[in-house]
């Protein structure tokens, strides 16, 4: 029996880790999926009608406007976030020299709550007493800047605070792969007079592209799961201006008593999310195990 | 390593490397003051009289530095009906996050070791499986989650917030130490064997005490991820569990009475504070986490 105990040790240590995933992530998952199949309203049915929730959804405005924020917030998060990234780290691998503090002043925000992070920007752009109110007291009378409470504009404030929290995470993805680029290459393109914007463009920055990829991957799967950011900065609103997808979910499965909406919403964001993540996991675990 | 500055010219070149230089460090200045200025605005906020806030600048250093605002934000805010400011919420954070972080960091610990040491097969599907558990977005577990803590009778509950960390926490420690523990050759595990020593035994004294760098990593961002959360600390609380996050979102949000931007600051500083506080006392640790638990299979 011990000896039993003994060889199999491992596998039993193993395995109710094991089993709480499959049951916490791929039996729930399968739950949703069923649910988001059926009628249920404020609680849970299981009776089968087909795609109903998924035509209510893509018939709702209110879907179609989270939809269409998260398409605006997510290429503008990610495009923002990787160019400001990439421009801090190469301005930070010229030898400077207090170069670990800059570092830590950039990379802070990513220790803090998104809902911190929310509340603060909410009150610098907060229209009556701050930026706006600033700028005017310099002189600048007309100035406005109401983004915050303008449905228009108020999901690119969210923007803002996410490039603000995110980019020096991209800028220490980005300066790991500087560091990492071969130095001889670099150091025979110099001696062969190339100038140096084209020794940037043309051989190192070519050469980080796994960086690129991985940088775009954590992005995007930021953006998809927004939520936190968006009920601390704005509440999804004005109106339902800045919702996204995450916030719909939470909205029906919470306040509107819509299981069958909230299921069929969040199947929608892990479909977006598996479209994007395991096509890259699974050739990282490939070339792993090659 | 590249550097912008190589050899021009000499005399032309020392001129316009200088400026260059300079132009660098203006710069990164600027860019270190872009991410400074909500830290400062939100610190000489909550520093300001209501009165001082209304009739002054954004950007300007309080006249009079009063802590007002901070004794309200951690004693008598209301979070909604009740008044009791951060602190209750503040400890109940605690509460969720200390135990979630021993069990979670142990369970990975363990599960790592097997995976990276133990292989038998199906063990990479059975790792590869959990994996892809950290990627899902959560929203597509909450409404069975819900569920189950109610029937488990423990819905807005901490120990039901714990079990949830616990569970959602397990593939990320499990993936920070199994890629630590790849790196410790086999052949150690072997000799052990040879030498009579088991599973448990080679664990704890082999493998533990070479683990304090990882666990280091996983304890800050198990830490950093459970004190920020607030998808689950929303979807599982109720009034008088809640986390910090949920009570400082409460706070900001609470229509009564007169807004206090000075105690919203306060409170923003209070509920950030202790993951801010390990950033810069670790670091290293946490950017070692950042980028392990990015993506990296």
């Amino acid at each position: 029996m011990s000896e039993w105990l003994e060889n199999h040790l491992p596998k039993v240590v193993l395995a109710p880790s094991f089993i709480a995933v499959l049951i916490f992530v791929y039996g729930f998952i399968g739950w949703t999926a069923w649910v988001s199949l059926t009628r249920s309203k404020l609680l849970p049915k299981y009776e089968i009608k087909g795609f109903v929730q998924y035509e209510r959804l893509f018939d709702s405005p209110r879907w179609d406007t989270a939809i269409n924020n998260l398409y605006i917030f997510g290429a503008l998060f990610i495009v923002i976030a990787m160019v400001l990234g990439l421009a801090l780290a190469i301005l930070l691998d010229q030898k400077i020299r207090v170069e670990g503090f800059i570092r830590t002043i950039y990379l802070y925000p990513m220790a803090l709550s998104m809902i911190v992070t929310g509340t603060a920007w909410k009150w610098i752009l907060n229209p009556g007493l701050g930026i706006e109110s600033t700028v005017r007291g310099w002189g600048f009378e007309n100035f406005t800047f109401d983004w915050l409470v303008n449905p228009d504009f108020a999901i690119y404030t969210i923007v803002m605070a996410a490039v603000w929290q995110s980019s020096g995470f991209v800028m220490a993805l980005f300066l790991a792969g500087l560091r990492s680029v071969d130095g001889e290459i670099i150091k025979a393109a110099q001696v062969d007079g190339i100038p140096t914007w084209r020794i940037y463009t043309a051989i190192i920055i070519p050469s980080m592209a796994p960086i690129f990829l991985s940088a775009f991957i954590v992005l995007a799967h930021l953006a998809i799961k927004s939520f936190d950011l968006v009920i601390a900065l704005t509440g999804g609103g004005p109106g339902y201006a800045t919702d996204l997808p995450a916030t719909y979910m939470y909205a029906m499965a919470f306040s509107r008593g819509d299981i069958g909406q909230a299921a069929a919403s969040a199947m929608i964001m892990m479909l977006v999310v598996f479209a994007i993540v395991v096509p890259y996991l699974y050739s990282e675990l490939r070339a792993k195990n090659d | 390593m590249t550097d912008l500055s190589m050899p021009r010219t000499r005399a032309q070149g020392t001129a316009g490397k200088t400026a260059l230089r300079w132009l660098l460090y203006v710069l990164l200045g600027l860019f270190a003051l872009y991410y400074l200025m909500p830290l400062f605005v939100m610190v000489t906020t909550s520093l300001k009289s209501l009165e001082e806030i209304r009739t002054g600048s954004l950007i300007a250093l309080p006249r009079d530095v009063t802590l007002e605002a901070w004794k309200t934000a951690w004693s008598s805010a209301c979070t909604g009906i009740q008044c009791e400011g951060l602190r209750p919420y503040f400890w109940n954070s605690v509460l969720i996050a200390v135990p979630a972080v021993i069990l979670s960091t142990l369970l990975g610990a363990l599960n790592g070791y097997v995976v990276a040491q133990w292989r038998f097969r199906g063990a990479n599907i059975i790792f590869s499986l959990m994996l892809f558990g950290c990627f899902i977005p959560f929203q597509v577990v909450l409404l069975p989650m819900a569920r189950l803590l109610g029937l488990m009778g423990l819905a807005g509950t901490i120990p039901g917030l714990i079990f949830v960390h616990v569970i959602y926490g397990l593939g990320f420690t499990t993936l920070f130490f199994r890629n630590y523990y790849v790196t410790i050759p086999a052949e150690l595990t072997k000799a052990a064997r040879v030498d009579g020593a088991g599973f448990l035994r080679i664990f704890w004294s082999i493998f533990l005490p070479l683990s304090l760098p990882i666990v280091v990593v996983t304890v800050i961002w198990q830490f950093t991820q459970i004190w920020n959360d607030f998808l689950f600390g929303v979807s599982f609380s109720q009034a008088g569990t809640q986390p910090v996050t949920v009570a400082l979102n409460n706070i900001v949000n609470s229509t009564t009475g007169v807004k206090e931007y000075n105690v919203d600051m306060a409170a923003a500083i209070i509920a950030g504070l202790p993951t801010l506080l390990v950033y810069v006392v670790a670091g290293k640790y946490f950017i070692r986490g950042l980028t392990a638990g990015s993506v990296k299979g």
